[in-house]
């Protein structure tokens, strides 16, 4: 019936739209785990929804892998893909191929996480909708700070001094493989992720502030580093050097480490049934760097973005304010666990009785640091490479804090030669 | 005289040149019309990237628009900023690439081809279960190198490895090894990995070379009463170098562009960053196409160079030899 008028209207000329006709939009959701099925539910309710069909593309799993699959689509100006899964740290390098939402969402926007907000903007203009959210969190072993009478650790200081306490008790009691502490030390995109925490939490700044100016150069910052070089041999064992997030489950999970850093897909798994630690663990913010210090978890998540080269933007524009949208978002977080990026659904009780520890993470979010990757735009990535080869020369000791941090300042500075952009 | 015998000899040697020249002429035109697919082939699959690639490394391509670049001349490779000298000659980064990959591939190399000769030897011999033998030794040749690595990584793992369970079961050591995350143990476990790897191609290549070798001259060997140490020095090895020197070649070639297993064993650490991971990570993870260009052009000259080198310090001995 309506594609009738609508082919009446056209005949009469009154006005040309085509946005009454079914069309097909392909979109591209990461496949990882459950990730699939739960994006293929939400895009066939919205197509019936709507009358549109949609395809999913599937992608690479590897981050860069996939980074470099969209830059060639992108750069060749290929319509094959209308709405795009990205990375909150992409929107920069991936900006200029994007369509500016800031009118289409002007009435939804403001009810999201103004951190994520932030990491969707390029030039404070809109370019992706942010769709879940992530954030570095501690992971502790409830049962062995209740055996140790320990609280939970407010200060890298406590955790430091907790961990080693517990570590020469478990020695003692003949698990010699057990650490105080594990993390992500491995040179890549993971201990940039890492590093920001400690030293956004010594309030060394970012990096790089909003204005673009290189604070990376400052005594916090170089006692940030300090204090985590000091835990790789002591509380963390050295291989940590080579570990991503799944080396550092691996030994938290077999039950060999009080504490883990790591992101929130942590959770569900320790606490699954094959896990060692079932219901001994506990999450918390990552510690603050001293009494004056704040708690900083490292933003991440995922967006979604319409391409400028789709030949049905309106449509794929609908699909992804769908998908963002507090029903989808809602849906998500019981059935998947995806943190949603609207605020009120933080307080919703079905979410909570889904997650019961989804009401902690408002925090977590709401005190987010975010990654200079919007003001360093395309050269976001050699600016976390610079960082992340820096900090970890540091925690390798080859390199003081200081030392290394004058280099990385200088090195920077080069990358920044005619400005970020 | 000479004159009227030169004048006379004159049309017949034209007709000889005139008649092997038309042969020729149809043989070449006969062996381009064979190799002319061939060469369009190269051309095109091998050819095309290179020149396009040498080309992109004089502009400042970017991945984001590969549409919209400048010529820039040298300056991707050596320019000069208000003073401060820049470009792919004076990054250490680069540089660092550079000695860790002909580092890795001379060591590497090398005991590969003497393990390769060991097995090789080994295999040549007679002994039942021989077949069996010559085929499950080239596992790990047949294993694809990216699964062989990520193998390895876990088999490393410093927690929970079975390489560092089984030492510090025997009591070889105190604490764990952390392989791959220790700078000074990365390079050589990653050349442990490939010597792992690439021993069977090397024993492969060796072993057919051995099995050409005439068997009367072992035999009067034998007869002599020489040491079978002299033996394999004074007469296996001279006739099997030329094999030799093509399978080094082979396997120089490939270090030389090493690029899974570094990538999965370390990802882009500097301490263990060959030639192809620098190019790499300048091309997809920095998106400066005209920069990795360069590094990839400077690959191609920096391994034909070592190549040429090889092949001329081969012949040179081979000339000796047969003195």
């Amino acid at each position: 019936m309506s594609r009738h008028l609508a082919s009446l209207a056209l005949a009469a000329g009154l006005f040309a739209s085509a946005s009454a006709s079914a069309v097909e939009i392909s979109i591209s959701c990461s496949a990882l785990g459950k990730e699939y099925e739960i994006c293929k539910q939400g895009v066939d309710a919205w197509a019936s929804k709507t009358g549109n069909t949609v395809k999913i593309v599937s992608t690479p799993n590897s981050a860069t892998e996939r980074l470099a699959l969209y830059q060639q689509l992108l750069a060749a100006g290929a319509g094959d893909i209308d709405v795009f899964q990205i990375d909150v740290v992409w929107t920069g390098i991936l900006g200029q191929h994007l369509q500016d939402l800031t009118a289409k969402a002007q009435g939804s926007i403001g009810g999201h996480l103004p951190a994520m907000v932030e990491t969707s903007q390029v030039d404070g203009k809109l370019m992706a909708m942010p769709w879940f959210a992530d954030a570095g969190l501690l992971y502790y072993r409830q049962d062995l700070l209740d055996k140790y009478k320990r609280p939970v650790p407010q200060t890298w200081a406590d955790l430091t001094e907790t961990a080693r306490l517990i570590q020469e008790g478990e020695r003692k009691e003949g698990k010699g493989d057990f650490w105080g502490y594990v993390w992500q030390g491995r040179a890549y995109e993971g201990l940039t992720t890492n590093a920001l925490e400690w030293i956004a939490s010594f309030n060394g700044g970012t990096i790089i502030d909003e204005k673009g100016e290189i604070t990376i150069e400052n005594p916090k910052a170089a006692e940030a580093l300090k204090t985590a070089a000091g835990w790789v041999g002591t509380i963390t064992p050295e291989g940590v050097l080579n570990y991503t997030e799944e080396e550092a489950r691996g030994v938290f999970q077999s039950g060999n480490a009080a504490f883990m850093r790591n992101w929130p897909y942590a959770w569900a798994l320790a606490q699954g049934a094959d896990s060692t630690i079932k219901g001994k663990v506990g999450i918390a913010p990552l510690p603050k760097g001293g009494a004056d210090g704040r708690h900083a978890g490292t933003l991440g998540g995922q967006l979604l973005a319409v391409s400028k080269y789709s030949k049905n933007a309106d449509a794929a524009i609908d699909l992804v304010m769908y998908l963002t949208g507090e029903e989808e978002q809602k849906r998500r977080a019981v059935e998947g666990s995806f943190n949603p990026t609207i605020v009120s659904l933080y307080s919703d009780t079905d979410i909570a009785k889904a997650n019961p520890f989804i009401g902690d993470l408002a925090d977590v979010f709401s005190n987010a640091v975010a990654r200079p990757a919007t003001v360093t735009g395309q050269n976001y990535n050699k600016v976390s490479t610079e960082f992340f080869n820096a900090v970890h020369q540091v925690l390798s000791k080859r390199a003081e804090p200081a030392q290394a941090l004058n280099r990385l300042d200088r090195d920077l500075k080069r990358i920044k030669r005619n400005g970020w952009q | 005289m000479s004159s009227a015998v030169a004048e006379a000899a004159a049309p017949a040697q034209a007709n000889v040149k005139a008649g092997r020249s038309s042969l020729t002429r149809s043989r070449i035109r006969a062996a381009w019309i064979f190799i002319a697919p061939t060469l369009i082939v190269l051309a095109l699959i091998a050819g095309w990237p290179l020149a396009r690639t040498i080309w992109f490394s004089f502009t400042d391509a970017n991945l984001n628009n590969l549409a919209d670049y400048e010529f820039i001349g040298f300056e991707n490779y050596l320019a000069n900023y208000d003073g401060e000298w820049l470009g792919l000659l004076t990054d250490p980064d680069w540089w660092q690439s550079v000695w860790n990959t002909v580092w890795f591939t001379a060591i590497s190399v090398s005991i590969e081809t003497v393990l390769g000769t060991i097995v090789a030897l080994i295999l040549n011999a007679s002994f039942p279960g021989r077949g069996l033998m010559r085929a499950i030794i080239l596992i790990p040749w047949a294993i694809p190198t990216v699964v062989s690595a990520k193998m390895w990584n876990w088999m490393l793992h410093d927690q929970f490895g079975v390489i560092n369970d089984m030492l510090l079961r025997l009591g070889l050591v105190a604490a764990p090894i952390t392989w791959t995350a220790n700078p000074d143990t990365a390079l050589w476990t990653v050349i442990m990995v490939d010597v792992w790897k690439t021993t069977p191609f090397m024993a492969l290549l060796i072993l057919a070379a051995l099995q050409m070798l005439p068997g009367d001259i072992y035999e009067a060997a034998k007869v002599d009463g020489v040491h079978p140490v002299k033996v394999f020095f004074r007469v296996t090895l001279p006739l099997i170098k030329p094999a030799l020197i093509v399978a080094v070649i082979f396997r120089a070639l490939d270090a030389l562009r090493v690029f899974d297993l570094i990538y999965v064993l370390t990802a882009n650490s500097r301490d263990t960053m060959s030639m192809s991971v620098y190019a790499r990570q300048q091309l997809v993870d920095f998106q400066e196409v005209g920069l990795g260009s360069a590094a990839s052009t400077l690959i191609f000259l920096i391994i034909a160079l070592l190549i040429v080198i090889t092949l001329a310090a081969g012949r040179v001995r081979l000339g000796g030899g047969s003195r």
